[in-house]
């Protein structure tokens, strides 16, 4: 278990290596420090003094992958690559173009994107498979028919849908919750609720038809048949057998996206001003803040990769035949 | 110099000459489809759907608007000399010609659904008294006198829009009744009988009460459209059902390019990754973890950030704005396309791992079959369903990431006509006091409609496709 554990995490150096040279293609050598530079500095105060002036002060003035002024080591470790990119691997994110350190940032974001998404994930689930199983419960009657068309009316509503109602008619119009805000700790509870409530019923429809496929997959294989010639009721059919092990590929799917829960979600936290990462993510792509958008693809794909490794974990803790050599 | 210089020029963008190449691709499928039994049969269990149907003919609307809107041209300026013609820089659509007055007749600013007023008060002059009122729109019900007129006016325009489109869809009902009696060699009575009672072995029911409905709305529409802004006016005071209509092309565009885009890199990639295994396969799967890891908003972010300064640098190579809008949806869909052949990649990979144990593959191999050969006659036609089921399936999922994406700044040109701009307008209406909610509202109507018509007939196609579902039933 543990040296199938080290081999993976080997295995996924190479991943994030990709990840590292793609973020850097893409940030610095398709689009250079100067273009960077120029966007930043708008129009009309292009000069190539202000161009200069703008990549030292950012600390973008150094040459991409080798540096011919230096000597020894320094030649490879003083560029643009080793100390921009390289260095993330060290968690070293460096400065945002606001002057901030980004690896504070992340620190400090962190909870309250998790307080948001932890929930989203707990009570979805929950409240995903409560659906689905009342759908197997009811299965080929109209009940479990029109379960469906409203699924699948509630899956083509755009997620901005739900976010805009939730937020008008709640917030604004019967004044339940406050429309968006943060606050920490117990005080911080009705600011959590209302994102909290509408991102569980934005996935309902996804969710709850993924997981009555699977449990229809399920109900139909031997061992049910076995358990009702038994003569077991069929709430107990459907508790003891086809939940269980209807869980194991529900369970495993989520596990991927455990870890990402702590990027937390773009649209849910810049709608409700939750200071997290994803609102911190949005508004660096509308400031065109290339590091800080180059930091959380990478903390995306390290998280992604953590995931995937849990996943294979899972698996075998779930479902003993699955060994991990 | 010939005496007769044409009054316009046509305007080939990007989006166009792909859109009418898939329009080709796809009419070229259809007659090969209908030549061949075995491909016909799972086309027949979806037509044979009552609810594929009726989404099938829902989405036929839009995807004519869509095409109406696609074929461009400019107008010739008047005042130009007719020996050096000059056209104007504003790129139009047949869609728009047919349009006519809902393109041109613009209010000043906000304006209600169905409204004859204007939403913002203003100084006019009454009775040689100056007020502050709210003055009425230029357009939106101009043809009343008065204002107890407007009731009446809304009425009459529904009743007669009701009554065009019964009698319009009344008519086609009546034609093809004898169509269809004659062609199945029945009395008319006969098949009237077995279209009531649902024995047509298609669903005739579902198809006339879908066609009744859209007839009988477009009919009300249009009359109305005729006097008021129907949706209403936005900020500048542009009809909202226009911008709504314009918004189809771009959805559609977003569904239907991107998947192009997808399918030659998920197919060749998928298939050469199962079917040669080995370091070819290593290859693939790292490439494709590579980019499954990275977040798909941040790298479609990044990606379009990057085209976005490639296209403010270069001005000049764009004669038009609608050019340059549209060569940036054509970036999105490539980068949305780049980014998402992953999955569908995934799958093919693992079909092409069964299928090249199986025996008659090994058979072709020991005879010597080249590999080109096999794959392109044993393997792709077997995973090929799953390659339809994923288009279908991607479509809707593309339209409502055009809005998210529109709404985090990385989607489509700000001055493009898209729901997720629309969306994103709205944000601050909400917030005015009374609500502007309409622009919003009419966006949500047709993504909706086009979005639930899009899964509804996906799940008819994957439910005819599936060989894992027949086997179910």
């Amino acid at each position: 278990m543990f040296a199938y554990v080290l081999r993976r995490l080997l295995y996924a150096i190479p991943i994030l290596v990709g990840v590292n040279l793609l973020t850097f293609a893409l940030f610095f050598v398709v689009n250079t420090p100067d273009d960077m530079a120029r966007l930043q500095l708008g129009a009309k105060h292009v000069t190539p003094e202000a161009i200069e002036r703008w990549k030292v002060e950012h600390g973008y003035d150094k040459p991409l992958l080798l540096n011919t002024r230096a000597t020894g080591s320094a030649q490879l470790t003083d560029t643009l690559f080793f100390q921009r990119s390289a260095a993330m691997f060290a968690f070293q994110f460096g400065k945002g173009d606001d002057g901030r350190d980004i690896g504070n940032e992340i620190q400090t974001r962190m909870g309250p994107s998790l307080a948001i998404a932890l929930p989203v994930f707990v009570i979805g689930l929950l409240v995903n498979i409560t659906f689905a199983l009342l759908m197997v419960f009811f299965r080929a009657t109209y009940l479990d028919l029109w379960g469906v068309v409203l699924c699948v009316v509630l899956m083509s509503i755009s997620g901005l849908f739900y976010i805009i109602a939730g937020q008008y008619f709640i917030a604004k119009l019967w004044n339940l919750l406050p429309i968006s805000g943060y606050a920490g700790g117990i005080h911080g509870l009705k600011f959590i609720l209302l994102p909290v409530l509408v991102s569980v019923v934005a996935g309902i429809g996804s969710g709850s038809r993924w997981y009555r496929t699977i449990f229809l997959e399920e109900i139909g294989k031997d061992y049910v048949r076995t358990a009702r010639a038994k003569g077991l009721s069929e709430i107990r059919v459907l508790f003891r057998h086809v939940l269980k092990n209807g869980m194991i590929p529900i369970l495993t799917g989520a596990v991927v996206v455990l870890p990402l829960l702590f990027m937390g979600s773009l649209i849910t936290e810049s709608f409700f001003g939750i200071p997290g990462l994803g609102s911190y993510t949005i508004d660096a792509i509308q400031a065109q803040d290339f590091s800080v958008v180059r930091a959380m693809v990478f903390l995306g794909s390290f998280l992604y990769i953590v995931g995937l490794i849990l996943t294979d974990i899972s698996y075998s803790w779930v479902d003993p035949r699955v060994r991990l050599q | 110099m010939s005496l007769v210089t044409s009054h316009f020029v046509p305007v080939l963008l990007w989006t166009d000459a792909l859109i009418f190449m898939l329009l080709i691709v796809s009419l070229a499928a259809v007659w090969w489809i209908r030549r061949h039994a075995h491909l016909r049969a799972p086309w027949a269990a979806v037509a044979r759907r009552p609810m594929a149907m009726g989404a099938a003919l829902v989405l036929a609307v839009f995807v004519v608007i869509g095409l109406l809107d696609s074929l461009h041209y400019r107008e010739r300026l008047d005042d130009s000399p007719p020996d050096r013609p000059q056209y104007s820089v504003e790129v139009l659509s047949v869609f728009d010609a047919l349009a006519g007055r809902l393109r041109t007749q613009q209010e000043k600013t906000y304006s209600a659904p169905l409204a004859m007023h204007l939403y913002a008060k203003e100084f006019t002059e009454r009775d040689g008294a100056t007020v502050r009122d709210y003055p009425r729109l230029k357009y939106g019900g101009a043809h009343l006198k008065q204002a107890d007129e407007y009731v009446p006016d809304i009425v009459r325009r529904i009743l007669v829009g009701l009554l065009q489109g019964l009698a319009g869809s009344l008519l086609l009902f009546g034609l093809l009744a004898a169509w269809q009696a004659r062609h199945e060699r029945m009395r008319l009575g006969g098949w009237l009988s077995a279209w009531a009672t649902g024995h047509l072995g298609w669903p005739g029911r579902t198809v006339v009460i879908v066609l009744t409905l859209m007839l009988i709305l477009g009919a009300v529409m249009a009359r109305l459209a005729a006097g008021y802004h129907v949706f209403g006016t936005d900020k500048v005071g542009q009809d909202v059902l226009y911008i709504s209509l314009k918004s189809i092309r771009t959805g559609l565009v977003i569904g239907t390019l991107t998947t192009l885009v997808t399918l030659p890199l998920a197919i060749v990639l998928g298939i050469a990754a199962g079917y040669f295994r080995g370091w070819v396969d290593d290859v693939i799967q790292y490439v494709y973890t590579v980019l499954n890891s990275i977040p798909g908003v941040l790298l479609i972010a990044a990606a379009v950030l990057i085209v976005q300064v490639a296209i403010e640098a270069h001005p000049d190579l764009f004669d038009t704005a609608a050019a340059r809008a549209d060569v940036r949806l054509l970036a999105l869909c490539v980068i949305m396309g780049v980014t998402s052949w992953t999955s569908l990649a995934r799958l093919l990979r693992g079909e092409s791992l069964k299928l090249r144990t199986l025996d008659y593959v090994e058979a072709a191999r020991a005879f010597g079959v080249s590999h080109a050969r096999i794959i392109s006659r044993h393997i792709f036609p077997n995973v090929f369903h799953l390659v339809l089921i994923a288009i279908v399936l991607d479509f809707s999922g593309l339209v409502l990431a055009e809005a998210v994406l529109s709404y985090v700044g990385v989607g489509v040109d700000p001055a493009m006509y898209s729901w997720g701009n629309m969306i994103n307008g709205a944000r601050l209406e909400l917030a005015r006091e009374p609500v502007v909610w309409w622009q919003l509202g009419a966006a949500f109507v047709f993504m909706f409609t086009l979005v639930l018509a899009a899964n509804l007939f996906a799940d008819g196609v994957r439910d005819a496709f599936d060989p894992r579902l027949e086997e179910r039933r």
